[in-house]
């Protein structure tokens, strides 16, 4: 038998679990953050290992989702000095690299971009030039004279033909050497040049960060005499090794709400589902459609940068069981504001002034709530008609999310996690059944340790020499082909995610398409 | 009033003019970069009203031609639409006074700034389609006898062509050729004429009408208010008419093809609160065409048909809409320019393949309209 070990690092707590080789989940365990990351991982691995009573030397892989690059950027702290070049002239240059980023991420990144001659049209031809040699040895002069750390090259159509990107890379990295890491757009991001640059040069300013994080967690799994093949979650909820998260650490960002919700899902059992996550100050509501979050279409802003990344859907409430019921003229309001984790001093029923979402729970059903210190005694004087109205409200805005995340009338099961799931009646409208499936807390450890692997595959085909149909049966298979080489089992690989889009106001015969293909893990 | 157009007012403009999009007309969100940029390097753009052209100034309308889909990734360099206009005034002979819009919808509502800019003229308040449409001769420009040519079609390395066809439905079909020939973008100086002649055939204070509603919702979003409300307010008081509300819900529905170059396809929508157990079915071109609710016609083209986002009041666009989305349908019935039997051979809704005459906005629902218009007589007009 061999083992797995999902570990999730979040803000407060480093939440561990550990699955076998059929998935079966053996045991979890939550321990508090630390400020160097290793030891918080390091501490929640042994503690997991013992509660299973499994050896350190069985555990075959290790699967982390952690919130580092998010908060690095949130923060700006250890960013790299990034170089930006852009492949592009005589086009696009209206809107300069880093235009639209704050001010204070442009300091911190450096402002060091430069717009050279190059690019492709959407068919692959030259807009008018090749690179040429004069401005690259511009460019690599003006990077060796400013010390950058890291590089992020991007070209007008790379997704479409990435050759051009693919030389300069080349040229840099002979002229820079390999300790500068080099981002190309086409490898991170899909059409949409301002989006794609903006990824790549976050990418890029994210190098360090991923590397204090891949490393604390090798290190602490080799003071632990353990040597597992290590993966992070990513967005998509599928897994990338470390070569790849040293190289694609932005991808790791937003991994939190998608385990959440395939933790939830392999929980249930479920392929397709509501996930209603109810923390202590908002309630998360997602979507899983065929094994996989729904993902959101909207450009996605990450420490205050546009990018074109595929988020997962979630609608986010302010509600959940540390909010505060506020009473006027019998009418109440819920939220937004929360006493949040102060709680177990704040709410009445822990002894304080506050009534929150968690007291009037409680007052409607005791058994509901299950801690030593909660005195059910002291939430006598609570009206029913204040508690009725809460319950309605609370229903009434669970519902209206619920609606407004479903795709069609049909009920859908739903999946409670979070901690605040005691807020949630058994029956919701739009709702077959309300599951609460035991060891919900571990849900975003788990999803990391079920994570697929995957390979996606986002550009232009030219319909000029192949059929519709070529063209889609070429984008899946290139799809495939990819998660096959990331580490997926061939005979489990499918295509998960599928669009075509075609371009409007042409006759053109060019289309777009995107294509993901994901399977589990080779043994 | 001449009124001075700076960041804010285009930030405003983005949003107002993706609702006169109805749908189409391309995310403005490069073109507002562009226009801001030039903003910090020129300073604040002069904008006209069609009044204040004296009769005899050349006015000469900029745009972008091609894919959306195309031009959030080949961004111009800002200079293709400025030296389309240069290359027109060399071959005409004389200067431009001023630049303007042939669509106010989407995307092409930025051109003219950008222009603007760089050529230090002004922009003229008004556009020759008083929304987006697909096609280059549905302008109240061709309808009211203007040609379109010359025109000039420009791309970023400076290739251009000057076009003189014998009529406005020739150019629209070679402008299209040359524009895939230049890699599916292009950017156009056309429809040269007269002030005099902007005041005859052009709808006057479509710019100006998309600022208003862009900063309506803005505030409304600021003070928590209803940006619907806000947006019927600012239409009332312009000549377009009242907006309305068509319908609430949810898109349960989202067919889309492409055909002859352009996006086709339908949203339904499954009706809540006071729509529930309605459906609303909403036929685009690119642009939204026709609106039915339970198979009858509610709203149609030129009527403007956007969907909002039920919550936050901003347009979705055709490309961006999805299953799930919660919109409110708003309608708002066109000005008068815009429906005269002239106008509706370009585009009524046979134009579009629909075997229906048009109706008024106002005469498929006459109860609201009656209320609305016995309302905003009694009401003073407001200030701009």
């Amino acid at each position: 038998m061999s083992y797995k070990i999902g570990i999730d690092v979040g803000g407060t707590n480093t939440d561990a679990v550990i699955l076998d080789n059929h998935n079966n989940l053996l045991g979890g365990i939550k321990t508090p953050t630390t400020k160097d990351i290793g030891t918080g991982i390091f501490n929640a691995i042994e503690e997991v290992l013992r509660q299973a009573n499994v050896e350190a030397s069985k555990v075959e892989y290790t699967m982390l989702g952690t919130t580092a690059c998010t908060n690095a950027l949130v923060e700006r702290k250890n960013l790299s000095r990034v170089g930006m070049v852009r492949i592009s002239l005589p086009a696009a240059s209206s809107i300069t690299p880093m235009y639209t980023w704050p001010q204070d991420l442009r300091e911190t990144v450096g402002e060091l971009c430069f717009e050279i001659h190059g690019g492709y049209e959407y068919d692959g031809s030259l807009i008018s030039e090749d690179l040429n040699e004069y401005e690259i040895n511009e460019v690599i002069r003006s990077f060796k004279a400013e010390g950058v750390e890291a590089v992020a090259i991007s070209g007008v159509f790379s997704p479409v033909r990435a050759d051009q990107e693919k030389y300069l890379a080349e040229r840099l990295r002979a002229a820079l050497g390999t300790e500068v890491p080099i981002t190309m757009s086409h490898e991170i991001g899909s059409i949409g040049l301002l989006e794609r640059e903006n990824s790549a040069g976050l990418n890029a300013a994210l190098v360090k960060v991923a590397s204090l994080a891949a490393g604390g967690l090798e290190k602490a799994l080799q003071e632990r005499g353990m040597n597992p093949r290590i993966f992070f979650a990513q967005n998509d909820g599928t897994l990338m090794d470390l070569e790849y998260v040293r190289k694609f650490p932005v991808l790791t960002i937003g991994s939190g709400p998608t385990n959440s919700i395939r933790g939830a899902a392999f929980l249930s059992g479920l392929r397709d589902c509501l996930v209603v996550d109810v923390g202590g100050t908002t309630t998360d509501v997602g979507v899983l459609s065929n094994g996989f979050p729904r993902t959101s279409g909207i450009a996605v802003e990450i420490g205050g940068v546009r990018t074109n990344f595929r988020m997962p859907d979630i609608l986010a409430v302010g509600l959940g069981g540390g909010s505060v019921v506020r009473v006027e003229n019998g009418d109440v309001e819920i939220g937004p504001d929360s006493v949040g984790y102060r709680l177990v001093e704040k709410a009445i029923g822990f002894g304080g002034d506050t009534l929150t979402t968690t007291d009037v729970i409680a007052r409607t059903d005791s058994g509901r709530i299950n801690h030593p210190a909660y005195n059910v005694e002291r939430l006598i004087h609570i009206p029913e008609t204040v508690v009725s109205r809460v319950n309605d409200r609370i229903r009434k805005t669970i519902e209206a999310s619920i609606d407004r995340m479903k795709t069609s009338d049909k009920d859908l099961p739903t999946v409670l996690v979070g901690g605040g799931g005691i807020l949630i009646p058994d029956k919701l409208a739009g709702t077959s059944e309300i599951i609460r499936p035991p060891h919900y807390q571990y849900a975003n450890a788990i999803g990391a340790a079920i994570a697929q692997v995957s390979g996606e595959v986002d550009r232009m085909w030219s319909l000029e020499k192949s059929t519709r149909h070529q063209a889609v049966e070429e984008a899946k298979e290139t799809a495939i082909r990819m998660a096959m080489n990331a580490g997926a089992e061939s005979d489990s690989i499918s295509i998960v995610d599928f669009e075509e889009v075609p371009l409007a106001y042409l006759s053109s015969s060019a289309l777009r398409i995107r294509a993901k293909a994901a399977g589990t893990l080779r043994n | 009033m001449a009124t001075l157009i700076g960041e804010q007012e285009i930030e405003d403009l983005a949003i107002g003019a993706a609702i006169l999009g109805t749908g189409g007309g391309g995310d403005p969100y490069i073109g507002k970069l562009m226009v801001q940029i030039a903003i910090r390097k020129f300073g604040p753009i002069t904008l006209l009203a069609p009044h204040e052209l004296p009769d005899e100034a050349l006015i000469i309308p900029t745009a972008a031609m091609g894919a959306p889909t195309v031009s959030i990734e080949k961004i111009p360099n800002g200079m293709e639409g400025y030296n389309a206009l240069r290359a027109l005034e060399k071959y005409l002979g004389k200067s431009a006074y001023a630049t303007m819009p042939i669509e106010c919808g989407g995307g092409n509502s930025t051109i003219p700034f950008v222009v603007a800019a760089h050529a230090g003229i002004p922009v003229v308040d008004a556009d020759g389609m008083g929304r987006a449409f697909p096609e280059l001769q549905m302008e109240t420009f061709h309808i009211y006898g203007i040609k379109g040519s010359p025109m000039v079609i420009h791309n970023e390395l400076g290739d251009h062509c000057i076009l003189n066809t014998k009529d406005n439905l020739s150019l629209e079909r070679f402008a299209r050729a040359i524009t895939v020939k230049m890699g599916a973008t292009s950017h156009l100086a056309e429809y040269p004429m007269t002030g005099k002649q902007v005041k005859e055939v052009a709808i006057t204070g479509t710019l100006s009408l998309a600022i208003r509603i862009g900063k309506a919702i803005r505030e409304a979003r600021m003070h928590k208010e209803n940006p619907i409300e806000a947006i019927i307010d600012v239409t009332t008081n312009s000549i377009y008419g009242p907006a309305m509300v068509l319908f609430q819900g949810k898109v349960t529905g989202v067919d889309r093809q492409t055909r002859d170059g352009f996006v086709r396809g339908m949203i339904q929508v499954q009706g809540f609160d006071k729509y529930q157990g309605s459906t609303l079915e909403v036929d685009f071109q690119n642009e939204n065409l026709i609106a039915r609710m339970d198979g009858e016609v509610v709203a149609m083209v030129p009527d403007l048909i956007t969907l909002l986002d039920l919550e936050t009041g901003l347009p979705i666009t055709t490309e961006a809409i999805k299953y799930g989305s919660r919109v409110t349908a708003l309608a708002i019935p066109t000005p008068e320019i815009m429906r005269t039997p002239q106008a509706l051979e370009v585009w009524g809704p046979r134009y579009f393949g629909y075997d229906v005459d048009y109706r008024l906005l106002e005469e498929i629902h006459p109860e609201y309209y009656k209320q609305k218009f016995k309302v905003s007589e009694e009401a003073e007009p407001l200030e701009l």
